[in-house]
């Protein structure tokens, strides 16, 4: 019978051990389970459907779990035009989510105000909100909702999964 | 029944003070202080039972300043009418006629809401599209398009949108698409 030494290749449990660093391992379990708040306000958010639909399956990239309360969300996708009568609706859910959180400005009305230099239409919500990744398009295609999502999946992995992400919480403490 | 008929007989009972056809419409500009019991007589006498729309319009310069359009349909005999009254801007309001159709409730809103002409006898006066508390009646023709800066903490708030040298705007003319293009006009 073979002893068994502590400092031996053992092929049972070789293959299964990673070395990283905490916060590689933190924002990769984060980036692919991306849950979003879905703030559909107009058009943009039927193709925010169709991205959630089989065809472009947005479930691929680990974020087809759509919550429609704000509490269990990460990322809020901003979809369609925000009139100020709207905007503080807005602003009022994303500050309900939970820490960690970032924000998908989908299309141009999100992103700019779009065609509507109005007097009834925020100007980019923007204006309101820390945005991550802004896509153009009047609306976007499904694809390119699913390469923002992707980008910000880019973007998490570059981020101290504490610090940054808990900038409000830690600044609340020690203030 | 024609819509003749129908003009004839509101002619005999109210003052109509000008009677305009246009490509088989027909409308009649009426007093303001009768206009519900125009709309009352149409309605309940000539069959006019159908208010498809209340509108107004801002004649910015003249005087009387505003005009409220109401578009009565018959579905019976077919008939379209359409009624106009003038609303100065000293006496900005207008005899409501919810009472006569319930649609009138929210076009009414709307036209307050925009244009800022008040209507005695509503039950619900309330802005519809902007929020309660909005300071200005942007539909008129001495609102800037880019809007104005409101503020009410918690509630809503507003600002003048960037307009890179704009409103860009048409004029209506024969002329040839290269001439008639948008552009600047101030």
């Amino acid at each position: 019978m073979a002893e068994i030494s502590p400092v031996a290749y053992d092929s049972k449990i070789e293959g299964n051990i990673i070395f990283t660093q905490l916060d590689t391992a933190i924002n990769w379990m984060r980036k692919n389970s991306l849950w979003p708040m879905p703030m559909g306000l107009a058009c943009c958010a039927i193709e925010l459907m169709a991205a959630g639909a089989s065809r472009f399956d947005i479930s691929r990239f680990g974020a087809e779990v759509m919550r429609f309360s704000p509490r269990q969300s990460d990322v809020m996708i901003v979809a369609g035009t925000v009139t100020y009568k709207m905007a503080l609706a807005v602003k009022r859910i994303y500050d309900q989510m939970c820490e960690p959180k970032w924000v998908i400005a989908m299309g141009a009305c999100a992103s700019s105000g779009g065609m509507y230099r109005s007097y009834a239409v925020l100007q980019g919500i923007d204006q309101l909100l820390p945005v991550d990744v802004y896509i153009s398009g009047c609306p976007p295609r499904p694809e390119a909702l699913l390469e923002g999502l992707m980008r910000l999946q880019r973007k998490i992995e570059t981020e101290p999964s504490l610090g940054d992400q808990k900038r409000e919480l830690l600044k609340s403490l020690s203030a | 029944m024609i819509i003749a008929d129908a003009v004839a007989s509101i002619e005999s009972k109210f003052s109509v003070s000008k009677k305009i056809e246009f490509r088989g419409e027909t409308t009649l500009v009426v007093n303001r202080a009768e206009i519900h019991e125009i709309v009352q007589y149409a309605k309940k006498e000539l069959g006019f039972n159908y208010l498809v729309d209340l509108s107004s319009v801002d004649n910015f310069g003249e005087e009387p300043r505003f005009e409220i359009v109401y578009e009565l349909y018959a579905f019976d005999s077919g008939l379209h009418l359409r009624l106009k009254i003038s609303v100065s801007e000293d006496e900005l309001e207008a005899p409501s006629v919810t009472d006569l159709f319930s649609t009138a409730n929210w076009h009414e809103r709307e036209v307050y809401d925009m244009m800022g002409i008040k209507f005695p006898g509503h039950p619900d006066l309330r802005r519809i599209l902007m929020w309660d508390g909005y300071p200005f009646f942007p539909l008129r023709k001495d609102f800037p398009l880019a809007g104005k800066a409101s503020d009410m903490p918690d509630v809503a708030f507003s600002a003048a949108a960037p307009l890179a040298g704009g409103p860009f705007v048409t004029l209506p003319s024969t002329a040839t698409t290269k001439d008639r293009e948008p552009r600047s006009r101030e």
